[in-house]
């Protein structure tokens, strides 16, 4: 350090003052602690907030049965949450994510149960219908150039009018134990494999985001869609590919939904887009702080949705869910702001 | 018009800056009916003066005489229009979706006369029978992104007037239209100057603040020329050579210039650029030699920077070719990753924006362009990829060294010296600069010139900029664009920064090299 200062002090000009680690006191090795402090604030307060419900209802709060089922229901949140967090680090929104679940529920239990279909080319169909709704997505956003809050908005409410169509306004069961055994009866150390099934896509978008040079040039799309494009990257091709990925996840999310409870019904789905947003933008504020990023979405799913189940086990009614997510998702939003404001005013 | 009532005299207005004066002992005087211009290079103290007249700045000494009464300085808002001065800005202050209506009676939406209730229609038919009055024909429910640009001045001129005689009644007024041509094409400059000498024409004066010589020929009766924030004359435009207002603006009696280095330089071309034509540029053609730095200059608004940004594909071009290695390709087909493919390299001037992310680690911004290779394995090695930027950040003596902070909380200087380094990586045959040391420390820009000039060995550089003394530091060849057409070169010993700036100016003035010492007789 000390050389570095003595380098800096022979630099010429009012600049050299105005160097990054002056402001702020303490520099290098604190401001990386401070940092780290920032990253681990979400997990350090999950954690409380398990001992808090933990001390208050011991005997049900802490049973392996909560837990499992805490971690499987949450799977299909986890799975749309990180549909969005691609197409939110390529600058853009995704707000018919939670549209396409459905769709691709409702698909799979129209095509199995009603016309027979496999049920593994039923999961086809609704792959491809997601994938068909992110290009469609694309289309209008990188080609029409149309703002993505407004493209995915009316996608969102188009999509879930075919789905009350199709399905006629009914809820299909009986979906075959083929796709119900393999994600919610199969269990691994006690918790059913659509957990895993998770896991592994916030494994693959945390590779791609943290391992792969399109990771990166997502991101510097996300920031700034005109450096991007002076340094070579297709920025078109960038949005575009990421709403349709967003698309296909989403709907592996609905193969999920449709494994779970083995039905689906006109509206199924539609409840998660709050929630995801939630998760996704309060993800935002830890492991990797003011990056979206795969783990911490799955830290915020699994915080908020903790937080709930324990407030139901002390008796809160379910408006409680609402409020919950409600919050965290503005709360998220405006520490995440706060954060960054305070960098830029530390960068000045 | 001797002993003629002057409309406003403003007598020895002086203001400083932080210790340094802006405004020295000023004077100004504009007498009624007639259009005067205010002339001078950037940094001559145009803007502060026109600032105090608008009630701004509080000037140190001086004082101010409109219509024959003393007012006192420093004026309170709502006071210059009192006094009948309005001012109209090169960005017109007008709201681009609103209609030409909405925006001519903003007024009332700040402030209404009626609290609760503003007839739209009724004043669609109002407008309409102001720009009758004006002799000008506007859709008055056309949004303003609708109507062409010189209609907007037209909008945002008659607004200021018609705010004028409301507070005014019929007293004689001064408009000031602050450098209102910048935003305009060529071919609508001639319109607007129409309506400003009808406006004269009915006795309100105009005055007329511009960097541009033959705009100010064309429009003003008088002119004051103002050098770094003195006097530098006042003068009869249709009585003062064009070669004696070059020299009031810029101070120095100047010899005739020798021939200009006009000639083709022979031997290899890396790059050569055909009838290049963009929304500011008309047909520009030049060649670029093996290791050369050629710069592109001129006034602002001539469109001397479109150059460099059109070649890399980066803004639309409207026609011209590029030619390199043999191959030719249409402009307007260029796109970045074309001409990064053709070995073309783009530092844009503006580094926050375009150059860079702020928000994300120097190593980020500085890796960019080379990702690929270090995608090894499956893996991007992040480790290699700091040792990179690293490497990088030495030798090109970025301060801090250090990859892991954010590329904002670099000084302008090192910033620029990242950038530089970002790009040198792809091994350009040819480096696009624009303004490459904008807001650059004095050091830092005697090292990014020096990096510059040691990069001739492997590298053509074009510059783009109107810092006349970087050009004359930097560059082989300097060729001038003027109102978008390229005008000539300057080379060897004509490569000062008072010969570039000449250039500049009196090729603006439509005089061309050889006529300039005709109209200096």
């Amino acid at each position: 350090m000390t050389s570095d200062q003595q380098v800096k002090s022979a630099s010429t000009g009012p600049e050299a003052a105005g160097e990054p680690e002056s402001p702020g006191g303490p520099r290098g090795r604190s401001l990386l602690s401070g940092k780290s402090l920032e990253a681990l604030a979400l997990p350090i307060a999950w954690v409380l907030v398990i001992i808090i419900f933990g001390v208050l209802r011991p005997g049900t709060f802490l049973s392996s049965a909560n837990l499992a089922s805490i971690l499987a229901s949450q799977a299909v949140l986890v799975v749309v949450s990180l549909a969005l967090v691609i197409v939110l680090t390529a600058g853009d929104y995704d707000l018919s994510v939670a549209a396409v679940v459905g769709l691709s529920a409702n698909l799979i239990a129209i095509l199995n149960v009603n016309y027979g279909v496999p049920i593994g080319l039923a999961i086809l169909v609704a792959l491809v219908a997601g994938l068909l709704v992110g290009v469609l997505n694309g289309l209008f956003v990188v080609l029409v150039q149309i703002d993505s809050l407004i493209v995915t908005l009316g996608m969102s409410t188009f999509v879930a009018g075919i789905v009350l169509w199709i399905s006629g306004s009914n809820t299909v069961s009986g979906i075959s134990n083929d796709l119900v055994r393999p994600v919610i009866v199969w269990r691994m150390l006690g918790v059913p494999l659509e957990f895993y099934y998770a896991l592994i896509i916030a494994v693959g978008v945390w590779y791609v985001f943290r391992y792969t040079p399109l990771g990166r040039r997502l991101l510097v799309v996300g920031r700034s869609r005109e450096v991007a494009r002076l340094s070579g990257v297709r920025v078109g091709a960038v949005r575009w590919g990421a709403l349709a990925v967003s698309g296909v996840i989403a709907a592996f999310g609905g193969v999920l939904y449709a494994g779970t409870s083995g039905a689906a019904g006109p509206t199924s789905g539609l409840e998660l887009l709050l929630p995801a947003f939630a998760a996704a933008f309060l993800g935002a504020t830890t492991v990797n702080p003011g990056r979206f990023n795969a783990w911490g979405t799955v830290i915020a799913v699994y915080f908020l949705v903790t937080g709930i189940t324990g407030l139901q086990l002390l008796g809160a009614q379910s408006y409680v869910q609402n409020i919950f997510y409600g919050a965290a998702l503005v709360l998220a939003v405006s520490f995440s702001q706060i954060v960054r404001r305070r960098r830029a005013a530390r960068a000045q | 018009m001797v002993g003629e009532r002057p409309l406003l005299q403003a007598i020895g207005l002086t203001k400083s800056f932080g210790g340094a004066l802006a405004l020295d002992g000023v004077d100004l005087t504009v007498l009624p009916g007639e259009v005067h211009g205010l002339l001078g290079e950037n940094g001559s103290g145009k803007s502060t003066l026109i600032k105090i007249l608008a009630g701004y700045h509080t000037p140190e000494d001086g004082r101010l005489v409109v219509n024959g009464r003393e007012v006192t300085l420093p004026l309170p808002p709502g006071q210059p229009q009192q006094l009948g001065l309005e001012f109209v800005h090169q960005d017109l202050g007008l709201v681009s979706s609103l209609t030409v209506a909405e925006n001519l009676y903003m007024s009332e939406i700040v402030k209404p006369a009626n609290r609760f209730f503003v007839s739209w229609s009724r004043r669609s038919d109002q407008a309409r029978d102001v720009f009758a009055r004006y002799g000008v024909a506007i859709d008055p429910d056309a949004t303003i992104e609708g109507i062409r640009p010189v209609e907007r001045a037209l909008v945002a001129i008659v607004r200021a007037l018609e705010g004028l005689r409301r507070a005014t009644g019929d007293e004689p007024t001064l408009l000031v239209l602050d450098e209102p041509t910048v935003f305009l094409p060529q071919n609508e400059v001639a319109l607007l100057f129409d309506f400003v000498r009808q406006i004269a024409g009915r006795g309100s004066s105009v005055l007329f603040v511009s960097h541009d010589l033959a705009e100010v020929r064309q429009i003003t009766d008088r002119v004051t020329v103002l050098r770094d924030g003195r006097v530098a004359g006042s003068v009869v435009t249709a009585d003062t050579p064009p070669r004696e207002l070059v020299n009031l603006i810029l101070g120095q009696e100047l010899q005739e210039m020798a021939e200009i280095e006009q000639q083709v330089q022979t031997g290899e071309v890396v790059l050569e650029v055909r009838g290049l034509t963009t929304r500011w540029l008309h047909d520009v053609s030049f060649q670029l030699h093996p290791g050369e730095v050629l710069g592109l200059t001129g006034l602002v608004g001539s469109g001397y920077e479109d150059a460099v940004y059109a070649i890399f594909g980066a803004i639309p071009a409207e026609g011209g070719s590029l030619v390199m290695g043999g191959e030719e390709r249409t402009v307007t087909a260029m796109t970045p990753q074309a001409a990064m493919a053709r070995g073309i390299a783009l530092v844009p001037g503006d580094r926050q924006n375009s150059g860079s992310i702020p928000t994300l680690p120097a190593s980020d911004n500085i890796n960019l362009l080379v990702l690929d290779g270090y995608f090894r394995a499956g893996r991007l090695r992040q480790g290699d990829l700091d040792a990179n930027a690293k490497a990088l950040m030495d030798e090109f003596d970025v301060r801090p060294p250090r990859p892991d902070l954010d590329y904002g909380s670099f000084s302008g200087g090192n910033q620029q010296k990242a950038m530089m380094a970002k790009w040198k990586q792809i091994n350009p045959a040819v480096m696009l600069l624009h303004e490459p040391t904008q807001g650059v420390d004095v050091g830092a820009r005697q090292q990014i010139w020096s990096m510059i000039r040691a990069s001739t060995d492997t590298s053509s550089t074009i510059c783009a900029s109107s810092d006349y003394e970087q050009l004359a530091a930097i560059c082989d060849r300097v060729g001038v664009i003027a109102r978008g057409r390229l005008v000539g070169y300057l080379t060897g010993a004509e490569l000062t920064k008072e010969r570039i700036a000449d250039y500049c100016l009196s090729s603006s003035a439509g005089a061309s090299v050889a006529g300039m010492d005709g109209s200096g007789g």
